[in-house]
């Protein structure tokens, strides 16, 4: 018992930024992903992901600063892919999957043609809790003030967007406005979280808390909030309780169980009556 | 006076034309029914009228007392989320959005508003229950509520009354008529059901490829395109 609190000291004291960076981020990730699996976007995390990937080896082959070099280069990827699913020729599904495995391809070459693949290139395949840093933690705090402010603000006309975004553009909103938010605000949650989830698992970080509380809550703000408590829970759940292992894939596993003990929850209330929630 | 002039309107996807030579007027307090078969152009037509697709060629001019957020628009059922999770309410406040301006919340009118149509579509008992919990019946009516609140001059519905039965249908058909005498408010509608609609509507605009019909329904009957398109069922 006493091994345990010391272990808790010894996290705080040499693991502040990590712990930090990865309950906003988890924060953040939540909020976006209640909006993204509504619009059909589940897979954007992931295609990103791949983007981030090819853009951070392409970057150090370069001698570039990962960062700096992948976020431009992810925003525009998120923009493209949110506008393709209005797109008649080319379905947002197959779209993810074009990017994406176009965006392995150059990042794998762009690494075996320089220096080989090193140990960072290895974390951002899987990611690294430990790997989190002050300059993480100095843009996640404003990035994730920002998303908090404008759901809070925004709230509604997210709302009718992610509901019927033909209804909102008729009924005369800048949807345009609100995807181009929407796509910024995913890159950099993609970008900065690649590198403790990496880029194979960042995706469930943004779509299993809102799945989850949809299997229980029927209502959009029931929804937000629950997904920001679950995943801010399946976090430190992993990263206390499964601190020998990796980050990554802990937080995905304890996010699954979340899932399915979720799951139950939806099925028993629909099964006795209630359906209020 | 005239809410909306297309003038040699050519409207399509990716340039692809659907509808050519489009020109037609929509007057204050019409009602007025586009007819058509299936692929005819009925939906790309009311989706270029409210700017969700722009049009490939000629002029769409509203009036200036018109901005696109004075029109109320409920889309073809297949384009909404049935599983969303939300209440009724929540939806229907929606379509009072565009009444806010730069405030970010809706304020005391805007709820009164809604709470009118829900009362007007009969939902009240519901309107507290999620959407996705409703029936194919309930969640049109929840939608037909949300589009009269972001209207109150012009209504564009498509096919508002697909798989609907025929009493429910009946009650939304007697309500739009009350919105459009009681409140003025003028409607555009596609609908399949070509035999009641226009018992309804003032003006008929049968389309295909391009308009090869508009008058009144009368005329429409009468003419041979109608005679053939609604059966000839009528004396």
């Amino acid at each position: 018992m006493i091994n345990f609190f010391e272990q808790v000291r010894d996290i705080f004291t040499y693991m502040k930024e990590p712990l930090l960076v990865g309950i906003l981020l988890s924060l953040c990730a939540a909020i976006l992903g209640v909006v993204l699996v509504l619009k059909r976007y589940s897979m954007i995390g992931d295609g990103l992901s791949h983007v981030a990937f090819g853009s951070f080896a392409v970057a150090l082959a370069l001698n570039q600063t990962p960062v700096q070099f992948a976020l431009p280069i992810v925003m525009v990827a998120a923009y493209i892919l949110l506008r393709l699913g209005q797109n008649t020729k080319i379905k947002a599904d197959a779209a993810i999957a074009l990017l994406s495995s176009s965006a392995l391809a150059i990042g794998y070459l762009a690494g075996s043609l320089s220096s080989g693949f090193t140990a960072d290139i290895n974390n951002y395949m899987f990611g690294s809790i430990t790997t989190a840093s002050k300059t993480d933690l100095y843009m996640i705090v404003p990035l994730a003030a920002i998303i908090i402010i404008c759901f809070i603000v925004f709230y509604n006309r997210i709302f009718a967007v992610t509901f019927d975004e033909s209804f909102a553009k008729a009924t005369g909103m800048h949807t345009r406005f609100y995807n181009i938010l929407l796509s910024i605000f995913t890159a950099i949650v993609v970008v900065i979280g690649m590198r403790i989830m990496g880029s194979l698992l960042i995706s469930s970080l943004i779509i299993f808390p809102a799945l989850t509380s949809m299997r229980v809550f029927n209502n959009f703000k029931k929804v937000i909030v629950s997904s920001m408590f679950i995943s801010v829970f399946c976090f430190l759940v992993a990263f206390f309780a499964f601190s020998q292992y990796s980050s990554a894939a802990s937080i995905v596993i304890v996010n699954l169980l979340v899932f399915i003990l979720f799951t139950f929850i939806g099925m028993l209330i629909r099964r006795f009556g209630s359906r209020g929630i | 006076m005239k809410l909306l002039t297309c003038h040699d309107l050519a409207v399509g996807y990716d340039n692809k034309v659907v509808l050519a030579n489009v020109n037609l007027e929509i007057t204050n307090g019409d009602y007025v029914c586009i007819v058509g078969s299936n692929g005819s152009g009925k939906t790309t037509l009311i989706k270029t009228l409210v700017n969700l697709i722009p049009p490939i060629s000629g002029k769409l001019k509203y009036d200036s007392t018109v901005e696109p957020k004075s029109i109320g628009y409920l889309p073809q059922k297949l384009e909404v989320q049935t599983d969303f999770p939300a209440s009724v309410l929540e939806i229907v406040l929606s379509g009072c959005l565009n009444r806010l301006g730069w405030f970010p919340f809706y304020r005391k009118k805007e709820k009164e508003l809604a709470l009118r149509y829900i009362k007007l579509l009969e939902i009240e008992n519901i309107k507290n229950k999620p959407f996705r919990s409703l029936s194919g019946g309930q969640q049109q009516r929840v939608l037909l509520a949300r589009a009269l609140c972001s209207t109150e001059k012009i209504l564009f519905l498509d096919e508002p009354f697909a798989g609907l039965d025929v009493m429910m249908a009946q009650h939304l058909y007697e309500i739009l008529d009350k919105i459009n005498k009681e409140y003025g408010v003028t409607i555009v509608i596609i609908s399949h059901d070509v035999n009641t609609i226009i018992k309804h509507a003032t003006k008929v605009i049968h389309v295909d490829q391009t308009i090869t019909f508009d008058g009144t329904p009368s005329d429409y009957l009468a003419s041979g395109i109608g005679t053939q398109y609604t059966g000839g069922n009528y004396d």
